[in-house]
């Protein structure tokens, strides 16, 4: 079959998957309907990657460009270039993964209700290879509410416990408001130019000057994408929804749902905004810059902080967002190439640590740091996964995550110098949080924490376990799924046909008029002339420097707990995730105003 | 943060908010006279498929592939709310109390009662020609059946409405529309893509696909929102709190009045 | 005025936003989301409309009169389809939270924070 025809099937599939599945639900046993659901995810998982090879291959050739309901022009464009048909394959392998992870053990909802979790997991695959696949903007935005609807849901999924449904609220008010901000400038956007593709967009954009409309439609569109993101100040949403949900959910949350707002803020410059009709490259890169760094320093405060280790998690990923803000804010090949490997690595490293701290809760009902203080020493595979985990985190060669990290940052060093040390820095605090947690919990080593003050601002972490109650031998998918996902990231950064193929994928998406003619015209887009990113010695001696500073950090940490000044120097800080939804909608509305000034032309 | 600063965070924002969105506004196209490359576009080939309601073309040909994500949204809405409303584990049903309705209201809705669901049921099968569909005549069809809640009470309802039956009839309704799609594919044409004869402009049969694909919609929504009721509807009637939260302020009565917003609200 | 029903839908965002910020009890904060969303419909129907045009249905008009942009309308549908379903999760979020915590006032929750 063409590749072309294979692309809205990857969006079919799970969504026939999920009908399925709801309507034999009842019927079903446990077992048969969780390996319905993996062979669905599976057989999505393995169009993904044919698409993948069939567009990755090396040389000149154009990628498949689908126009669904077969009309050109008219109708709506998916395009498996290979970075958007690369994210879906990736978003597809983790659900596999997350659906074998909470193979059998993952307690459902009790009678009546078997399947729905697989079926929602089904829908959210659907929702994301959606989001990166299309070529329209509309079309992405029905996406990104699918993705949205399914994630409150599986958020809030346990409803017995008060924490899940706060935060699954905060989650879905935020990202409901920023998707009407981008439906607003998406359909400014229409007035101006009477289209809905990106590619048509940009073109018919590209006929005029910038003016008001098209910065106004450039900022709406954006916020929605950078809540998704959860940039500074859009953040607040994700620690909260990220401590409460399913660690399944986490997984998928953290490991691609949020770097799929970073893709959206990637693909609609590069194929809408980035002509002379749209935002110049200057303004887009000083506002993505200084967001990005925000998020960067203040997730890795944040995450420092923490002793809830879901949310120690989730600051880390706001952290790492951050970083990949700033590799697609520098707009060059070589950005975007070194933040997607980044993405494929950290993704896997992100899901396994999850996974970990998904072990501890089904075992002791907490994810506590101080509670958990040595009580793990039994576990010390897990420990040993965790651990790793940690160090690939902080970018330890050849870990795909550090590998990813040199690129970037390398890439980031010719815009701004300094730059290369933020990553270093940030990517050690976090890895650093996961190591002191895990010499604690998994090691007993120092001294045993003492709790803070009662009036601080502190989540801690007693919750109820997944299972149906706690377990007291691990399950085999439980560490088998974790250890295959370090593995994993491990061979992205090993194994050099990655590494080309990722370049190649950056040289295109850079490419616009590439992407245009390739979607409009039918022209095979030849793929430019490019270096593939590789291991470099300053690449390694920083990856090894910031994974050395994580080892020194955590070991510190543990050896001495008192509570020093950062800590108070930081409260102010913390009191701003204050778990309030007004509080969050007020930042939302401040940022979109801060985005604004940031892209006036002439600030600087 | 205080109530007093989240107000400030807020008016701060709002202004830059409101300078953008003016600043746009003064540079969108006159009111009333925009030139609509696209639109025209999609006239002519609703037109060229015999669809006399070009909004029915747009979402069930030209841009059907946007309606499958807006169907599986509700989809999954629906999903999610018969998760979120389960019973949770320390919850227990009571069957619902009878009900005393007068006799001019059960009369009247009686009476209604099929009228309206014959309403809902036109609007999805004359998509293609007229104002409305499978979204539409779906939602009128799913609120006809609670006429039923207000004739006379839950219990009446509970026996017309096997919710098994209904959530079938979702997930038949969402399958429908991707299995539509896939014998496109088969056909040998693109995903979603009209393959069936156009008929008559303006006749019941035109269109093509369009009305199969209402259909579906129209099965999905209405068995949908039917589930979606029923789900909040046994929030307020049957489930009991647990019994930790006793001493909470909502009784069985106050219960009830929670179910006649949600029927407003349907 | 040719700008004003644009700006109306501004206006109407940023009044929803105020009711989302200054809330007290979460069903109207629900509420706020939903008016916040009305302004996308506002700006899409007002951005399609044509002076003198008719309704895009070509049932008994013909083929060659006038009509409003079709393809707005169409987004309409899909944006208040989102809306309604984005309620509804919302509302059995708000009204399990209330079985949960025993209100439904945002500044009485306080799991989270730090």
């Amino acid at each position: 079959m063409d590749t072309a025809r294979l692309l809205p099937l990857v969006v079919a599939v799970p969504l026939l998957g999920a009908a399925v599945l709801v309507a034999t639900g009842r019927r079903l046993p446990r077992l048969v309907s969780d390996i319905v659901g993996c062979a669905f995810a599976a057989v999505t998982a393995a169009t993904a990657l044919l698409v993948l090879f069939r567009a990755g291959r090396p040389g000149p050739g154009a990628y498949p460009v689908e126009w669904v309901s077969g009309w050109r022009r008219v109708g709506i464009v998916l395009v498996g270039d290979p970075l958007g048909a690369g994210l879906a394959a990736l978003v597809s392998l983790l659900v596999v993964a997350v659906l074998v992870y909470s193979w059998r053990y993952f307690e459902e909802p009790p009678r009546r209700h078997t399947g729905s979790f697989p079926a929602l997991i089904l829908v959210f695959q659907a929702g994301m290879c959606g989001f990166a696949l299309t070529g329209d903007l509309f079309n992405a935005f029905v996406f990104f509410e699918l993705m949205g609807v399914v994630a409150y849901a599986l958020t809030g999924f346990r409803v017995e416990e008060p924490k899940p449904l706060q935060g699954a609220l905060a989650f879905g008010v935020v990202n409901s408001l920023g998707g009407y901000a981008t439906l607003l400038g998406i359909t400014l956007l229409y007035a101006r130019t009477g289209e809905l593709g990106f590619a048509q967009i940009g073109r018919r954009l590209d006929t005029e000057g910038p003016d008001g409309l098209v910065l106004a439609a450039f900022v709406l569109v954006t916020t929605g994408l950078l809540v998704k993101a959860a940039a500074v100040p859009f953040h607040f949403w994700l620690p909260d929804a990220h401590a409460v949900a399913p660690t399944p959910v986490c997984m998928l949350l953290s490991g691609v749902m949020v770097e799929l707002g970073v893709y959206g803020v990637a693909r609609v410059y590069w194929t809408v905004f980035s002509g002379p009709g749209g935002l110049s490259h200057p303004d887009f890169t000083r506002a993505l810059l200084v967001l990005g760094v925000l998020t960067a320093l203040l997730g890795a405060a944040m995450c420092w902080q923490q002793r809830h280790l879901k949310r120690l998690l989730a600051f880390s990923t706001v952290a790492h967002t951050g970083l990949f803000l700033i590799g697609v804010a520098v707009l060059t090949p070589e950005g975007i190439s070194g933040t997607a490997l980044y993405v494929l690595g950290h993704a896997g490293v992100k899901a396994a640590l999850f996974a970990c701290v998904g072990v501890l809760l089904d075992r002791y009902a907490t994810v506590d740091e101080h509670e958990l203080f040595g009580r793990a020493r039994e576990l010390p595979e897990a420990g040993a996964l965790f651990a790793v985990g940690g160090l690939a985190l902080s970018g330890l060669p050849p870990f795909g995550s550090g590998l990813g990290k040199a690129v970037a940052e390398e890439a980031a060093g010719h815009t701004a110098a300094w730059l290369p040390a933020l990553y270093v820095l940030v990517s050690a605090v976090t890895g650093g949080a996961v190591l002191r947690a895990g010499l604690r919990i998994f090691a007993g080593a120092g001294r045993r924490p003492r709790d803070g003050e009662e009036d601080e601002p502190e989540t801690t972490g007693e919750e109820e376990p997944e299972t149906g109650g706690r377990l007291r031998r691990i399950p085999v998918p439980l560490l088998a799924v974790p250890a295959a996902l370090l593995a994993a990231s491990l061979a992205i950064g090993v194994i050099p046909a990655v590494g080309s193929a990722v370049g190649r994928a950056g040289a295109l998406f850079t490419d616009t008029g590439g992407y245009r003619r390739t979607v409009l015209d039918g022209h095979a887009a030849a793929a430019p002339a490019h270096p593939p990113p590789h291991w470099q010695l300053t690449g390694i001696l920083l990856g090894l420097l910031s994974a050395a500073l994580a080892v020194t950090l955590a070991t510190l940490a543990v050896r001495r707990p008192a509570r020093t000044g950062t800590a108070a120097l930081l409260a102010p800080v913390r009191r701003l995730q204050s778990g309030h939804i007004g509080d969050y909608v007020a930042w939302l509305v401040a940022g979109t105003a801060l985005l604004t000034v940031l892209t006036v032309p002439g600030v600087r | 943060m205080s109530a007093r600063a989240r107000l400030w965070v807020f008016l701060v924002g709002a202004a830059g908010f409101a300078a953008l969105f003016a600043a746009a506004c003064f540079d969108l196209p006159a009111f009333g006279t925009v030139p609509h490359p696209y639109g025209v576009r999609a006239v002519r080939a609703a037109l060229s498929h015999h669809t006399a309601n070009v909004i029915a073309s747009v979402n069930f040909d030209l841009r059907a592939f946007d309606t499958l994500g807006e169907e599986t949204i509700l989809f999954s809405a629906v999903l999610g709310t018969v998760v979120l409303l389960r019973q949770a584990r320390d919850e227990h049903r009571t069957d619902p109390e009878p009900a005393v309705v007068h006799p001019r209201v059960r009369r009247f809705a009686l009476l209604t009662l099929p009228f309206a669901l014959l309403v809902g049921l036109y609007v999805i099968a004359h998509g293609q020609v007229s104002p409305g569909g499978g979204f539409q005549g779906g939602v009128v069809a799913a609120t006809a059946l609670h006429l039923l809640y207000i004739a006379a009470d839950y219990r009446a309802l509970e026996r017309v409405r096997p919710l098994a039956l209904y959530e079938i009839g979702e997930a038949a309704g969402e399958a429908a529309y991707v299995i539509t799609g896939l014998a496109a594919v088969l056909a040998g044409s693109a995903f979603l893509a009209n393959v069936l004869p156009f008929g008559t402009l303006a006749t019941l049969s035109s269109g093509g696909t369009v009305p199969v694909l209402n259909a579906a919609v129209g099965l999905e929504v209405a068995s949908g929102v039917v589930v979606l009721l029923a789900r909040f509807l046994d929030q307020a009637v049957e489930i009991e709190e647990p019994g930790e939260d006793g001493g909470s302020p909502r009784g069985s009565g106050d219960s009830g009045g929670n179910g006649d917003d949600e029927r407003e609200r349907a | 005025m040719t700008v004003l029903p644009y700006l109306v839908a501004g206006w109407i965002f940023l009044i929803g936003v105020y009711g989302l910020v200054t809330s007290r009890d979460l069903i109207h904060a629900v509420g706020c989301l939903a008016v916040t969303q009305s302004s996308t419909y506002v700006l899409l129907l007002a951005v399609g409309y044509r002076d003198g045009g008719t309704a895009p249905v070509f049932a008994d008009a013909p083929t060659d009169s006038r009509v409003v942009d079709p393809v707005v309308q169409a987004l309409a549908l899909t944006d208040i389809v989102v809306g309604a379903t984005v309620t509804a999760l919302l509302l059995a979020l708000v009204v399990q939270l209330r079985k949960r915590h025993g209100t439904v006032d945002p500044d009485a929750l306080s799991e989270l924070k730090g």
